[in-house]
């Protein structure tokens, strides 16, 4: 057999890490990881976030981000060990024989620029193309990768196309220098799922005409499996198993990636209605200030004491601008909102303690929602003191109850915020939110930045503190594994409008509307070839009618 | 309309209004100064009577809205009043003279800004080593040093010991440009070293809070050399912080440079304006204060227009 491509030896890589009241010191966060990649194969890389996944990506190109630095290890590109040679050689290796595509194609598309200076950059400097072969390249690319005006569209600036179109562009600014190798982080984690399927379609053909070989560094099992000849599960900078992807997929060896295949496992039956909601949602239409058309138009929909509404929905589709009128962030232009019985005043300064007390939120970024100097015990017994003038020794014992409730116990009281993991933090959120007893609570995305393990671990708990203390959920969210996991009924959301609504198993079940069958059918399936089945199914489709 | 005419229409209107009320500000503050122009005329020992007769022949009776509107109306006519001492038109003399600082002003902007920016690349380019230190000491070190000290330090040893420049920066009509030049280095090289630091320092800062972006980590996985990475990639995004620093330093050249062109005796506004003062002779500290109102204003109204100009988003709408 031939040399490979992409040759990585016992790659270890450091940092320097700065936690808070102690010196900086440096750390491993990788320990030694082995591969090879041949020309034209694409290697998954899949783990949590704190795997090395994007670190080990990087270190193809001998680049690291921030304060990482490779300290030990080979890689070898083109039969060159590329941490071995000169500074001058490493500077032709990137964006020449090695491009990367990054996760925000939106934050790395410089906003000064039109689009296709930036794409034909690298071929023009490494590759000596000329522009006008470069510009044409670029063309091919841009058609080849199904944007729109492919002619015209790099005359644009960034700002000016969709997301998923820019991750397009990404992929052609990657592609344009003919490299060799492409390194894919986390190219389609940013986008929506109807989204998603269309770039991941696109970046596949791209690669199978090409012939290009790829890295494609993903925390999603389900996505990887479809693009990959290789996968390699990453855990803490380990490598926990490698292999094919037919293997990976329906034969691992490793309990890990087991877990992380089957994750999802959360069984919840569905519980009926009763007479009298905690929650109506009456007509509501609602708009921004200043712009001229309404974000929401007459939604209605009903929450039911100690039962979970997952309100589901794409970007823009309106599902949070729905928590800001419920909380009366943004009083509703039409409409009114019935909570335990009484009416809500449609803006916050009318509302009573008694209101805000018994309506909670939780956030997607638990990190900026709590105040980064104070103690968990504080942000916890904030709201013991605000509704339930709690002081002292009641206080502490009531805070170490609900520290118990989350799972973390008593010697989590005096931690701060940067001390705790993700999950912990996001832990630390629900139980300040229980603290106040409220009726119900509304979950905006609490799960979307957690990995996948960590968030079943979260919605698990949401369950069980729901049977406890039978609170309700409005449960906002993007992402239809998590609907499935823990609804009552669901909202299906799409342009400012309620597209489908019902008990979970009338939402979820044929016939359904053309949105939500196409809601549903663009989530990545954990089998070979469900890409292709389902791009292949809509093109059936269209062609019909 | 385009976003952009509505957006600069909007500034320049609110210029205007900006420089109206300066106006009614300098004339209010010398308003409210004891003592008047017949008074300044007269001196101290003047009588009474005196006084009022020439007050009612100068028309300083009169109500000081009333004053203020037709002085405010001379000057959208040109008509800038009469000094008090020499009774010569203060238009004409401030042309003049207003020429000669923003010929001061202009040379030690000419080698100031570019040499400020380039300045700030560089210290960007060797972050943290010695020519970024050695850069930031200097500069700042110059900007810590009034200038009038500067001013005689240089004096001192380039026009007295060395004999190089003469200490007089004096200019007038006969001379060729070469010779004005060569008059007026001496003080265009305090002013450089007194509006360079600041802008140095606001380009390295700008460029520096861009390079932790996104997109110069994409330029830097292209292969570009540092160089290229900050002058392509963030240069262009840091216009803006830039430009606003950098006409904040431009007008105090105009407004600031009272103090070197005192220094060096050079006949520019500031010793005029300062002259003046010790003179009392208010029309010309109103029509002064409403020059440099005029100049300042003016180019922070530019700098606003540019960083407008400077924003991809707004020159190309969706």
């Amino acid at each position: 057999m031939s040399e490979p491509l992409l040759k990585v030896r016992d790659l270890k890589i450091g940092a320097t890490v700065y936690p808070p009241g102690e010196k900086p010191h440096d750390i491993e966060i990788v320990h030694g990881v082995d591969f090879d990649l041949e020309r034209g194969k694409v290697l998954g890389l899949i783990g949590e976030s704190g795997a090395g996944k994007s670190t080990i990506g990087l270190a193809s190109m001998a680049y690291g981000r921030g304060g990482v630095k490779i300290t030990g290890g080979e890689v070898w590109v083109n039969g060159r060990d590329i941490l071995k040679t000169s500074h001058g050689d490493i500077r032709k290796l990137r964006g020449g024989e090695v491009t990367y595509v990054s996760q925000s194609a939106a934050a790395s598309f410089n906003p000064a620029k039109k689009i296709m200076d930036q794409v034909v950059e690298a071929a023009v400097e490494q590759r000596k193309f000329s522009r006008k072969v470069a510009e044409g390249r670029a063309r091919e690319l841009f058609a080849k990768l199904g944007l729109p005006d492919p002619d015209n569209i790099g005359d644009r600036y960034p700002h000016q196309v969709s997301g998923g179109q820019l991750q397009r562009c990404m992929t052609a600014l990657a592609l344009c220098p003919e490299p060799d190798l492409v390194v894919f982080d986390e190219p389609t984690t940013a986008l929506d799922v109807t989204t998603q399927i269309d770039v991941l379609m696109a970046i596949k053909e791209a690669i199978a005409d090409t012939g290009v070989a790829a890295l494609y560094i993903t925390h999603d099992l389900a996505v990887v499996a479809q693009v990959s000849d290789d996968i390699m599960v990453l855990k803490m900078g380990n490598t926990v198993e490698y292999g094919h992807t037919d293997q990976i997929i329906n034969n691992p060896q490793e309990d890990y990636t087991k877990a992380l295949v089957s994750v999802r496992s959360i069984e919840h039956e569905e519980k009926q209605p009763t007479p009298d909601p905690v929650l109506q949602v009456d007509g509501i239409t609602a708009r921004y200030k200043g712009l001229n058309f309404d974000v929401l138009h007459n939604v209605n929909v009903e929450l039911h004491p100690g039962q979970t509404l997952a309100v589901v929905g794409e970007s823009g589709s309106g599902k949070s601008t729905l928590a800001r009128v419920i909380t009366g962030l943004l009083p509703p232009r039409d409409g009114e909102i019935t909570f335990a019985g009484r009416k809500l005043s449609p803006d916050l300064k009318g509302r009573t303690r008694e209101d805000l007390r018994e309506l909670q939120m939780i956030y997607q970024m638990a990190d900026v929602a709590m105040n980064p100097r104070q103690t968990v015990g504080t942000i916890i017994g904030r709201p013991l003191e605000f509704y339930f003038n709690m002081r002292g020794a009641e206080k502490r014992k009531r805070v170490i109850e609900l520290l118990d409730e989350i799972e973390l116990g008593e010697k989590f009281i005096d931690r701060y915020p940067a001390e705790l993991s993700g999950g912990q933090k996001q832990r630390v959120c629900i139980a300040r939110s229980l603290a106040a007893k409220p009726k119900m609570i509304i979950c905006d995305e609490v799960t979307s930045a957690l990995d996948p393990l960590v968030a079943d671990g979260i919605l698990k708990l949401l369950l069980d503190l729901q049977k406890i203390e039978n609170v309700a959920y409005l449960f906002i969210t993007h992402d239809l594994a998590t609907v499935r996991a823990i609804s009552d009924s669901i909202a299906v959301m799409y342009q400012g409008r309620v597209a489908r609504y019902g008990s979970k198993s009338q939402v979820l079940s044929p016939p359904f509307d053309d949105y939500t069958d196409l809601l549903l059918s663009s989530v990545p399936e954990m089998h070979l070839g469900w890409l292709e089945e389902v791009v292949a199914h809509r093109k059936m489709e269209s062609a019909g009618n | 309309m385009h976003p952009i005419i509505k957006l600069v229409a909007q500034r320049l209107a609110l210029g205007l209004l900006l420089l109206l009320g300066a106006s009614a500000l300098i004339f209010g503050l010398t308003e409210a100064l004891p003592g008047d122009a017949a008074q300044a005329v007269l001196g101290q020992s003047a009588t009474p009577e005196a006084l009022a007769n020439l007050r009612e022949e100068m028309g300083l009776n009169r109500p000081a809205l009333t004053r203020y509107f037709e002085w405010l109306g001379g000057i959208l006519q040109g008509d800038l009043g009469q000094s008090l001492t020499n009774k010569l038109d203060i238009a004409e003399s401030i042309g003049n003279r207003l020429g000669n600082t923003l010929f001061l002003a202009c040379a030690a902007a000419v080698v100031s800004v570019p040499l400020a920016i380039f300045l700030g690349l560089l210290a960007v380019r060797f972050r943290n080593r010695w020519p970024d230190k050695l850069i930031s000491a200097i500069t700042l070190t110059s900007v810590s040093i009034p200038e009038f000290l500067i001013g005689y330090v240089v004096i001192y040893f380039v026009s007295v010991k060395l004999g190089w420049f003469s200490s007089l920066a004096m200019v007038n009509d006969s001379m060729s440009f070469g010779q004005k030049l060569y008059a007026i280095a001496l003080p265009a090289f305090v002013l450089t070293l007194v509006v360079l630091a600041q802008m140095m320092r606001m380009t390295r800062a700008a460029i520096l809070n861009l390079m932790q972006s996104a997109y110069i980590e994409t330029a830097e996985l292209k292969g570009l050399s540092t160089f290229q990475v900050i002058a392509r990639h963030a240069f262009p995004n840091a216009i803006s912080p830039i430009v606003n620093v950098v006409m904040l330093n431009l007008a105090y050249l105009v407004v600031g440079v009272v103090v070197v062109e005192v220094v060096f005796v050079y006949p520019g506004m500031g010793q005029y304006l300062v002259d003046s003062v010790t003179k009392r002779d208010v029309p010309v500290v109103l029509a002064c204060g409403v020059v440099f109102a005029a100049v300042y204003i003016g180019l922070n109204m530019v700098a606003d227009i540019v960083s407008i100009l400077a924003n991809p988003r707004l020159r190309h709408p969706k």
